[in-house]
């Protein structure tokens, strides 16, 4: 059974980046354009990581984080906040709304692989 | 592993270009102080995701100069700058840069840096002037303390109680630390309650991890270390120092304050118990997401339909078109439908009986229901709202009403009226051109609007509605008016009309669409541009449409422009002459009479007009033009189609009025080429190929082929 | 087909990849070769829909399967003289290769012959000959069955200055 992760962001580009990423290193991907689309996912099914973006419409990253973690099934699972933000101030924010870590923007695809890779194992 | 970052630079582009254009309308709302907090931040994240996107495809320009702008944005969106006309107006420059910036990288070329840093410039100058914060973002280059030499590193760790709540994993860390080096971990377990009163999701250990440097590696990196606890610093206790040579193992051993972990284990040993705890943890976790399976999928899909029908402007040029996923939910539908009354009617023909004939009378009838339906869906599938060709309006009205000191107001109304995107595309430049015309026409300047009592704003709306099958575009200005005394005048000058002529008013003002009629007494450089109200109308004449104009002095003028839905499809009249069956399209139809030889008349003997009411209209015998042999001669035995083409009406002799049907349109340049007088070509019921005839280009013929005319209705005559 | 050399010539034609297949054709009793990668289908001849204002030789178009195809009577485009079209006269719908893209366009010919392998070095460029065709749209000649057989360019043909110049489009 590949790992699963959920990617989360609203722009294409990234997503597909993200995807095309990990599935390339055998991760099962799936991809939600906002923190609604991304909640509605995940209390379908479960994930052994989430990534989201920080900044998306309907429902951002920050939101999203907590009411994931509300979910029992999300309650430990790693949730990794991909941010542009270089202050420190939406990283607490997302750290307080219970975000396991992050990974800075801009990234390229090695580093987001190592990143995962050190979270997944 | 490398991975080709190229093939995301399209969808990045694209999604840059929606950007940009919500940007654009964002900052127009700000400016025009129509904008509530979602737009601040809807064009802050705009900024913001086209600068992290472009760092990631490693687009350096776009990233830095998108950085500024974020920045600045930042700000007015925290509250912590206000929102003055000067930055709105350096942002909506930056819209135009990134553009330029956007086009360069998709041809791949490198852009001209000029421009951008100009606004750069401009931006920060903005940036640095209201308040010195440009200088924060230097704050975090910590100092780098030197460490003395060691042999590696002590770090002791205490989890606070809820660390294991955001999602990180203490055995993450120890792996993370033993593949730097040689790890020997102490536990303490003194914190560990009794069983009972043990919370799974709680942390209660510590540890003291002595880390070594061994020879493959070599010495370790205090920042590795820090960046391995980075997402944790705030829910632990860290120290991390220097592990001094010969401190040996024993005096260590003697600081735990637990016997039970005691023994010193290797670092794998040590990892094992904490993995048990790790792994009951997840059982833990699983448990209870069994129970909150699945609410429904349907949630799901229905989130997933959010983002493809959003708005989406710029086609690509593979001419690719985004379609709503409802519309191909819809067309799968109809298909499915069709397969089922395909199967229905084969069955009935397995064995077939005169008795169930009304069953098979039925049974074609919905054939034809499911034809027509997934025809129209098929058509909606090209269909997009008006409103990817209206967004341009609002910052060219802002521009334009700037540069000309006018104050202007722009209403758009119906921007959700779907036309098919080909037409979109080639109404595009029209609508420009009498919206420009508006501006600088129409509108008249400030002082003016007080002086004659009305308000000093103007106010240019733009509208569409769908009626029957067309699209109705309503450009409207409530400025001045067509002068009509000064047309007529222009045109007599011009030898276009006579002062006998007495034409009604809607005939005078109709002139502004006669070539070479320009109404401005100087040509501006808004709508003077070489291209006149002439190209306008027999631009959205090409199209199947028509443009007309009606105004009141003082008051205001309306254009108004009727377009077909598509360009595929059209509603044609079938004629027959001789053996030939043409289609003359409906919307050019006027009236169709049976012909009283009286009203013949020939003029300068070769001219044959023909009196309808009180007018007269040229004759065109279709057989003649076409050179095809007629059913007859009589003409008592024909009928006049009354036509309105580019120069006016005419009346087309055909042998006899066939059907009316829609027809869809082929082209006859894709295996051959354009024949004038011919719009394109159709497959009719039987299989046989129908010529689609083309007024204009038609009528245009006819005068060739009969030279030196001059009928009574000057106005139009081909000059 | 009979001639025992030919069958063994084409044998080697058929293995050898300096050879193409072509499809001959009859028109006014002379023999044509059209390479057969560019025949897109033979059919039977049927009523087209006349264009106005086209050159005599331009039939009309008609319905393939959706698309409208311009249909050239070759009899008429070489000035030969005309005959009914009978049981034999069909259409052969090619591919033409224009500058601009690619057009599908018919021609009617008497009759369809056969198909045959021929070899480059068995073609022979063409001498200023005396035939129905004009020189610009014949790429050479070759022998079948003791018969000269006129390799036809399609692309000239049907490309050529007459097909246009017939009408401007109306500006």
């Amino acid at each position: 059974m590949p790992r699963s992760i959920l990617a989360v962001d609203d722009s294409t580009s990234m997503r597909q980046m993200v995807a095309f990423t990990l599935k390339g290193a055998g991760y099962e991907v799936e991809e939600a354009a906002d923190g609604q689309q991304a909640l509605n996912i995940a209390k379908t099914r479960s994930f052994d990581l989430v990534l989201s973006d920080v900044n998306m419409p309907v429902m951002d990253g920050i939101e999203l984080i907590r009411q994931l973690r509300a979910l029992p099934a999300y309650k430990f699972t790693p949730i990794l906040m991909l941010t542009t933000e270089a202050g420190t101030e939406k990283k607490m924010e997302g750290k307080n709304a219970g975000a396991t870590g992050w990974i800075v923007k801009p990234f390229n695809p090695d580093q987001l692989l190592n990143t995962v890779k050190r979270v997944l194992g | 592993m490398s991975i080709d970052l190229s093939q995301f630079k399209q969808t990045f582009l694209e999604e840059s270009d929606e950007g940009l254009d919500v940007l654009e309308s964002g900052l127009l709302a700000l400016d025009s102080g129509t904008a509530d907090d979602e737009v601040i931040h809807a064009v802050f994240r705009a900024a913001h995701s086209i600068k992290g996107g472009a760092g990631t495809f490693s687009l350096t320009e776009i990233a830095s100069f998108t950085h500024v702008m974020e920045t600045l944005l930042d700000e007015m969106r925290d509250g912590r700058r206000a929102i003055s006309k000067e930055a709105i107006n350096v942002l909506l420059n930056s819209v135009d840069v990134l553009r330029e910036l956007l086009d360069a990288a998709r041809d791949d070329v490198s852009p001209e840096m000029g421009r951008v840093n100009e606004v750069q410039a401009k931006l920060e100058a903005v940036l640095n002037a209201g308040n010195d914060q440009a200088t924060e973002a230097q704050q975090d280059a910590e100092s780098e303390q030197k460490e003395p030499e060691s042999d590696g590193w002590v770090i002791k760790f205490h989890p606070h109680e809820h660390m294991l709540r955001t999602g990180n994993d203490t055995v993450r860390m120890f792996k993370e630390l033993a593949a730097l080096g040689d790890l020997e971990n102490q536990v303490d377990l003194s914190g560990l309650p009794e069983f009972e009163h043990m919370d799974p999701e709680l942390s209660y250990l510590s540890w003291t991890v002595h880390l070594k440097n061994n020879e493959q590696q070599g010495p370790i990196d205090k920042a590795v270390i820090e960046e391995i606890f980075e997402w944790v610093e705030d829910d632990c206790d860290l120290t991390i120092e220097p592990l001094i040579s010969q401190a040996d193992d024993t005096s260590t051993s003697e600081r735990l304050d637990s016997p039970q972990a005691a023994e010193t284990q290797t670092a794998a040993d040590n990892v094992t118990p904490i993995t048990v705890e790790s792994d009951s943890q997840t059982v833990l976790s699983k448990e209870p997401a069994a129970g909150v399976q699945p609410p429904s999928r349907t949630q799901q899909s229905v989130g997933a339909q959010q983002k493809p029908a959003s708005r989406k402007k710029k086609v690509t040029e593979t001419g690719s078109i985004r379609v709503g996923t409802d519309k191909i939910d819809s067309l799968i539908n109809m298909v499915g439908e069709l397969v089922i009354t395909q199967s229905m009617l084969s069955q009935m023909g397995e064995d077939f009986s005169m008795e169930k004939i009304e069953d098979l009378r039925e049974g074609l009838a919905q054939l034809e229901r499911n034809t027509r339906e997934l025809q129209e869906s098929v058509m909606r599938i090209r269909m997009l709202p008006i409103s990817f060709s209206f967004q341009r309006f609002p910052r060219l009205v802002h521009d334009l009403s700037q540069k000309m000191n006018k104050k202007i107001e722009l209403k758009m109304l119906g921007e959700q009226t779907e036309l098919d995107k080909t037409v979109m595309e080639k109404i595009g430049d029209p609508l420009v051109h009498l919206v420009r015309n508006s501006l600088d026409h129409g509108i008249e300047d400030p002082q003016t609007r007080l002086a004659a009592g009305k308000s000093e704003t103007g106010t240019i709306t733009l509208n569409a509605y769908h009626q029957g099958g067309f699209i109705i575009i309503e450009i409207s200005d409530d400025g001045a008016g067509l002068p009509r005394d000064k047309l007529l005048n222009k045109a007599i000058e011009k030898g276009l009309v006579t002062e006998q002529d007495n034409l009604p008013d809607e005939k005078i003002y109709d002139l502004i669409f006669h070539p070479g009629f320009s109404t401005a007494d100087q040509v501006s450089d808004i709508s003077g541009r070489g291209v006149g109200m002439d190209v306008v109308r027999k631009n959205i004449k090409e199209l199947g449409g028509n443009v007309d104009v009606s105004t009141e002095e003082g008051k205001g003028t309306t254009f108004t422009i009727r377009l077909p839905l598509t360009l595929a499809i059209l509603d044609g009249q079938l004629v027959k002459v001789g053996n030939e069956t043409y289609i003359i399209p409906l919307v050019s139809i006027i009236e169709s009479l049976e012909i009283e030889t009286d009203n013949i008349n020939t003029i300068a003997g070769t001219t044959e007009v023909y009196k309808m009411r009180d007018e007269y209209i040229p004759l065109v015998r279709l057989y003649e033009v076409f050179d095809v042999q007629p059913g007859t001669h009589r003409l008592q035995d024909c009928l006049l189609v009354v036509v309105e083409g580019d120069g006016g009406k005419a009346g087309i002799l055909v042998d006899d009025l066939l059907s009316q049907q829609q027809v869809v349109i082929k082209s006859l340049e894709t295996n051959y080429k354009r024949i004038q007088g011919v719009s394109g070509a159709t497959i009719l019921g039987d299989g046989t190929v129908a010529l689609i005839l083309d007024m204009s280009g038609l009528l245009t013929l006819a005068r060739e082929i009969q030279p030196a005319q001059n009928y009574n209705n000057q106005t139009y005559a081909n000059g | 087909m009979s001639d025992i050399q030919d069958i063994v010539g084409e044998l080697d034609a058929l293995t050898d990849e300096n050879a193409e297949q072509y499809l001959t054709f009859v028109l006014a009793g002379e023999e044509y070769a059209i390479d057969i990668l560019r025949v897109q289908e033979i059919k039977g001849w049927d009523k087209v829909t006349t264009l106005p204002r086209t050159p005599d030789y331009l039939q009309g178009v008609i319905n393939l399967r959706g698309t409208i195809v311009p249909i050239v009577d070759l009899r008429k485009r070489f000035n030969l003289p005309e005959i009914d079209y009978g049981p034999t006269t069909v259409v052969i719908v090619l591919k033409v290769f224009g500058e601009e893209h690619d057009r599908i366009m018919g021609i009617i010919v008497d009759a369809v012959s056969d198909v045959h392998n021929l070899k480059y070095d068995s073609i022979r460029p063409a001498p200023e000959i005396k035939g129905h065709v004009d020189n610009r749209f014949v790429n050479g000649l070759t022998t079948i069955n003791n018969k000269m057989v006129v390799l036809m360019d399609i692309d000239a043909l049907m490309n050529s200055a007459e097909m246009d110049e017939v009408e401007q489009p109306a500006a």
